[in-house]
């Protein structure tokens, strides 16, 4: 290989050396573009470590010439978004709760903000509609469990419900079954009352005996004729919109074991203005009062 | 000597030429993050993971959760607007190994812990779609129904004290026991181990007290995700990357 290059007779090109049952490698020069790209490349990266933070130190590391940092770019892009949103960001900050559906520009503001934070924080339990579902109430209708005026709901996006915050909203209803406050017999009955009113009840001897125990264990929180009570929490018997479902075995189920479903706090998740645009499109599904 | 010529027709030279190369790399890339202090902020509230929740880390880790959802919020807008603040290299410091990830078929979940409820995590994990109606995740129903293995969690906890997690004597002492505490605030084990994990969560997580099942677990686990941090105490302009 030392002296002559070996030199293929078709193309007049030097080849490597390397032979293969008689096939060898021409030694192209590689293209003239790439190569140039290479070099250019090469030179760029001096440019990036003398501009941007590049080579670690003993106690730091080289902040470049713009001074760049991944975290308070960050920051700047909060600020800008907030900045673009103009005068109206800091309109729903001061504005009141119940007076920002009075002024149409904020009204639509916090409306559109609302649906996509409603769309990322809140669709996957309520669904992306707020139709809810098992155990997620819906929030398009007008069955309020602690309340729906725009201060309610955002009393309960703020705090929650039965969570760890300290001001969630909280009740409890007993598991009238495995706590061994009712037998099973009773729990039949007092499901019976509660199926008769919504006239579906079919065995009103039962249904009577379980109006007795209805007015001792259920009257205080859910209140004469089953009508419920939302200062406590206590959903509305009577309307047939039921949160886990209005057949007699989920009745069973709800009166023996109680559900204690659990909303989480936002309060310390999202800002304030987010906070209340939420309540604000909540309130405006279609339910609000 | 160094001719290409020669160096790729000697596989040893070649071998030992290229193991120099990369140590250079390595010592200029890895070796500063173990000393320069930048490298990890002071963050208060950042504590071990409690024997429950580190369980259900093995647990995520054995399901291979990381091949659809990453544990870090990157430092863009959009991703803190809709995850929330930027991940911390404090918050992932007691992981070994880390649930970074770059594939996010899933959402990221560095942050989940208190964004559902249990009842959500345990009808989401027994059937996605009965929550999420256009979720692909598959189910997990075995999840609640296995008993959780907590025999060895002890040796789980010794092993990652050796790689520099700070868990005590007492700690490793108490792993079952704190298991125990967590999963029933109305034991008698339930003080100890909340004076040992000062900020931990004690409840039964999956709604079924009877038995102590691997969606405890993981569910204990998710819902500290990400909540660890006093981000009232922390200064971001103190932290610039």
């Amino acid at each position: 290989m030392a002296g002559q290059p070996d030199v293929d007779e078709f193309s007049g090109t030097e080849t490597t050396g390397h032979e293969w049952d008689g096939i060898k490698e021409l030694n192209n020069p590689l293209p003239r573009w790439w190569l140039y790209t290479f070099y250019i490349c090469i030179l760029w990266s001096i440019g990036y470590w003398i501009v941007m933070p590049a080579w670690p130190l003993i106690n730091s590391h080289t902040k470049g010439l713009i001074g760049h940092s991944d975290r308070a770019s960050v920051a700047r892009s909060i600020e800008e978004a907030k900045a673009a949103q103009g005068a109206l960001a800091s309109r729903i900050a001061e504005t009141e709760l119940d007076q920002v559906s009075a002024d149409p520009e904020l009204l639509s503001f916090a409306l559109a903000g609302g649906r996509s934070a409603f769309a990322v924080n809140c669709s996957q339990c309520h669904g992306l509609g707020a139709a809810g579902s098992r155990g997620y109430p819906n929030l398009n209708d007008d069955d309020w469990i602690w309340g729906g005026t725009v201060a309610d709901i955002h009393q309960t996006i703020l705090y929650g419900i039965r969570s760890e915050h300290d001001e969630s909203r909280q009740n409890d209803m007993p598991a009238f079954l495995n706590d061994e406050i009712l037998t099973r017999e009773q729990v039949d009955d007092v499901v019976e009352y509660v199926l008769s009113l919504t006239a579906r009840a079919e065995d009103d001897a039962a249904a009577a005996r379980g109006a007795e125990i209805y007015a001792e264990q259920c009257v205080a929180c859910h209140q004469e004729g089953g009508v419920g009570d939302r200062e406590l929490g206590a959903p509305n018997l009577a309307d047939q919109i039921w949160l886990y479902g209005g057949e007699r075995p989920d009745l069973v189920e709800t009166v023996s074991a109680s559900r204690r479903g659990v909303m989480p706090p936002w309060i310390d998740r999202l800002d304030s203005a987010t906070l209340k645009k939420l309540a604000v499109y909540v309130h405006s599904l279609g339910g609000g009062e | 000597m160094f001719s290409h010529a020669r160096i790729e027709k000697n596989s040893i030279l070649l071998t030992v030429l290229t193991l120099i190369v990369v140590s250079i790399g390595g010592l200029v890339e890895i070796a500063p993050l173990f000393y320069l202090e930048s490298t990890i902020e002071k963050v208060k509230g950042m504590r071990p993971y409690t024997p429950l929740e580190l369980k259900g880390r093995n647990i995520y880790i054995r399901e291979g959760c990381y091949n659809c959802h990453s544990q870090m919020v990157r430092s863009l807008r959009d991703e803190v607007e809709r995850y929330g603040h930027y991940s911390l290299a404090a918050e992932s410091m007691y992981d070994h190994p880390f649930q970074w990830g770059s594939k996010r078929t899933g959402p990221d979940l560095a942050r989940v812990g208190g964004r559902y409820s249990d009842d959500w995590h345990v009808a989401h994990m027994n059937d996605p779609r009965s929550v999420v109606p256009e979720s692909i995740m598959p189910g997990y129903p075995f999840l609640a129904e296995t008993p959780l293995r907590i025999d060895q969690v002890a040796d789980h906890m010794a092993a990652n004290r050796t790689v520099g997690v700070p868990y005590t004597d007492e700690m490793i002492e108490n792993a079952q026991a704190d298991i125990k505490g967590q999963l029933d605030p109305f034991s008698d084990e339930v003080d100890g181990f909340l004076e040992r994990y000062p900020n931990a969560i004690s409840r039964d997580f999956d709604g079924n007290p009877e038995m102590v099942s691997e969606l405890d677990a993981l569910i204990a686990y998710m819902q500290m995700l990400g909540t660890l941090v006093d981000f009232d105490a922390y200064k971001p302009e103190e932290n610039l990357r």
